[in-house]
């Protein structure tokens, strides 16, 4: 089970995910701590290994830096779930083994602090707080794969021999 | 088949006769850009997933320019993680000490964009190098490491969206103000993972300094890549820079080609553009956001630190004198002796401004130019998000080099035609 943290705006961009100001260092554990700090000061106290952000459109958009997947994972974040996601940013969280969900109305379904479970395969997400049953359409089988294997690079390992 | 000129790079890359918007391709990476910020993560991941090697050491071009010189004790070591592997792999064309610079700015000036090509860079505005007719796109530290060592990237091919430039600007309106009115009108995800590919007779009088700033912020639509098709100025400019190999391949869209939107600007009819804070799509003319008190000027990045945009500023800082910190920053090293040489300096240093070394520095809030809680700063940069230069409190507002310096002037919001 997972606590929703919702965040109803669009365009939430890499520079409130990680502040560039942080960007001397690519040690997760360090990002992790200011993760979302210039959107949401008190991130960090409440989030705990396993929740899930939700959020509008074009999330994660700005910066080419996977420190901003680095940085949620470091904080312990799990998936994304979100109207739609800035390109880049969605590719590396693919390339990280990251779970990335599309959904047009979760972010409207979900209220803040939600219990949520997720069946990445299946395409659904349970809303164990209000009984909610959202459909998502699952990642292509080619992310999936880049996941299952843990990232693109390991991947490239697979397949490549 | 039609296809575009996205389509058609593409395609040749991925070693097919056509591809449609859509196909996943495995293409094949000619030029892999890397600076410090970025690649150092890269390195670490290929070694220790024991695939610490490059595909090929002329076709890696490496700039630190991020914290350059470094800032800090952190950011040093991340400018030593990236020495000590282009030196252990012998990278070819590596700027450092003197030689580095924003590394958008660098590489086209250096002669390492050729039309065609597929290009990545460990950068989202690596986009910019789209105004030579070639494919250029930026990734994270996981594409780019991937990119480093296999030399080849899976990509979604995109749909493309046709803008469509009319007209020809008018004095004091320059690419920057175009670009600004495009991303106004369709928004920061109006093209999101889209081709944008910019047309139209007002292309003809740009300069490529000009068409870069635009495919520069290509990615502030949302969109995969920016392109301009290839045309005498193209070749005019890469004549005298191109490096190694003095040959490319030129691309066009075909008439019939498909474009999932198209949009058309007059541009004659623009104003001088300002992006209010925080998006750089908030743009709105002049007229309506004169008068604005600003705190700092910042003129430089890969958007608008060129030599051109150093002369437009120049033209109207020369022999009047700022009222607000003024920070004046040429991309590249060339640029900066440039600048000098033409007494550009000079003028900047009567009118008062500060003159810095070759950074991205306060572009990214990094340093060289930081915002304190409440300050507002006019831009030539390409962002305006929250705490960008600084502060989260701070405030960026986004414009042309010739409104920056108008209204570092001023002191305010200001339109650079009266000084014009
Ligand atoms: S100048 Fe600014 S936008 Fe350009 S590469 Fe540097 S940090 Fe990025």
């Amino acid at each position: 089970m997972s606590k929703a943290h919702v965040y109803k705006r669009d365009h939430i961009n890499t520079d409130e995910i990680i502040p560039a100001r942080y960007l001397n260092t690519d040690d997760e554990k360090e990002l992790a701590k200011h993760c979302m700090e210039d959107l949401d000061a008190g991130f960090m106290k409440k989030v705990s290994k396993g929740d899930v952000i939700v959020s509008g459109e074009d999330f994660g958009c700005g910066s080419s830096r996977e420190h901003a997947v680095w940085s949620l994972r470091g904080a312990g974040v799990q998936t994304i779930i979100a109207r739609t996601f800035a390109r880049i940013f969605y590719r590396n969280a693919i390339n990280c083994g990251f779970y990335t969900i599309e959904s047009k109305d979760a972010v409207e379904r979900i209220n803040d602090g939600d219990e949520v479970q997720i069946d990445y395969q299946a395409g659904i997400i349970e809303d164990k707080t209000n009984g909610q049953r959202i459909e998502f359409r699952p990642l292509p089988e080619f992310a999936l794969e880049i996941i299952r294997d843990g990232g693109l690079l390991e991947h490239i390992k697979k397949v490549k021999g | 088949m039609s296809m575009t000129i996205t389509e058609k790079i593409l395609a040749r890359a991925s070693g097919k006769k056509a591809v449609k918007a859509g196909e996943l391709v495995n293409a094949k990476i000619d030029l892999v850009m890397c600076h410090e910020v970025t690649t150092p993560a890269a390195i670490t991941m290929l070694i220790e997933k024991g695939i610490d090697k490059v595909f090929d050491k002329k076709r890696i071009v490496v700039t630190p320019d991020h914290f350059q010189p470094a800032k800090d004790i952190k950011s040093a070591e991340l400018h030593k993680r990236l020495d000590e592997w282009a030196k252990r792999h012998k990278i070819k064309y590596y700027y450092k000490l003197g030689r580095a610079g924003v590394c958008h700015a660098l590489l086209p000036e250096q002669g390492h964009i050729r039309p065609g090509e597929v290009i990545i860079g460990g950068d989202s505005h690596t986009c910019t190098y789209g105004a030579f007719a070639c494919f250029s796109t930026g990734v994270g530290s996981t594409d780019l490491a991937a990119a480093i060592a296999t030399g080849e990237l899976w990509f979604k091919v995109p749909e493309s969206e046709k803008i469509v430039l009319n007209g020809k600007l008018p004095k004091g309106v320059y690419s920057k103000d175009v670009i600004l009115a495009v991303i106004a009108r369709i928004g920061v995800d109006g093209a999101l993972y889209r081709a944008m590919e910019f047309v139209g007779p007002a292309l003809k009088d740009m300069s490529m300094e000009a068409r870069m700033t635009m495919t520069n912020m290509a990615v502030e639509a949302g969109a995969k890549n920016g392109i301009i098709g290839f045309d005498a100025t193209t070749k005019k400019y890469l004549a005298k820079r191109l490096k190694d190999k003095k040959t490319y391949k030129v691309y066009e869209s075909d008439a019939d080609a498909q474009y999932v939107a198209t949009e058309e600007f007059d541009c004659a009819k623009l104003e001088p553009m300002v992006a209010m804070p925080s998006l750089p799509s908030n743009a709105v003319p002049i007229s309506k956001c004169k008068g604005k008190p600003m705190d700092q000027a910042y003129i430089g990045s890969c958007t608008n630190g060129r030599i051109e945009d150093l002369r437009i500023a120049a033209k109207i800082l020369k022999g009047r004198e700022v009222k607000i910190r003024t920070i004046v920053v040429p991309a590249t090293p060339t640029i900066w002796k440039q600048a000098d040489d033409e007494g550009l300096f000079d003028v900047f240093y009567r009118a008062g401004c500060v003159i810095a070394a070759p950074t991205c520095g306060a572009c990214l809030g990094g340093f060289m130019g930081i915002l304190a809680a409440g300050e507002k700063c006019i831009s030539t940069t390409n962002r305006n998000f929250v705490g960008r230069m600084g502060h989260p409190k701070s405030e960026v507002y986004l414009a042309s080099p010739a409104t920056a310096a108008a209204s570092a002037l001023t002191g305010k919001l200001e339109d650079p035609r009266k000084f014009l």
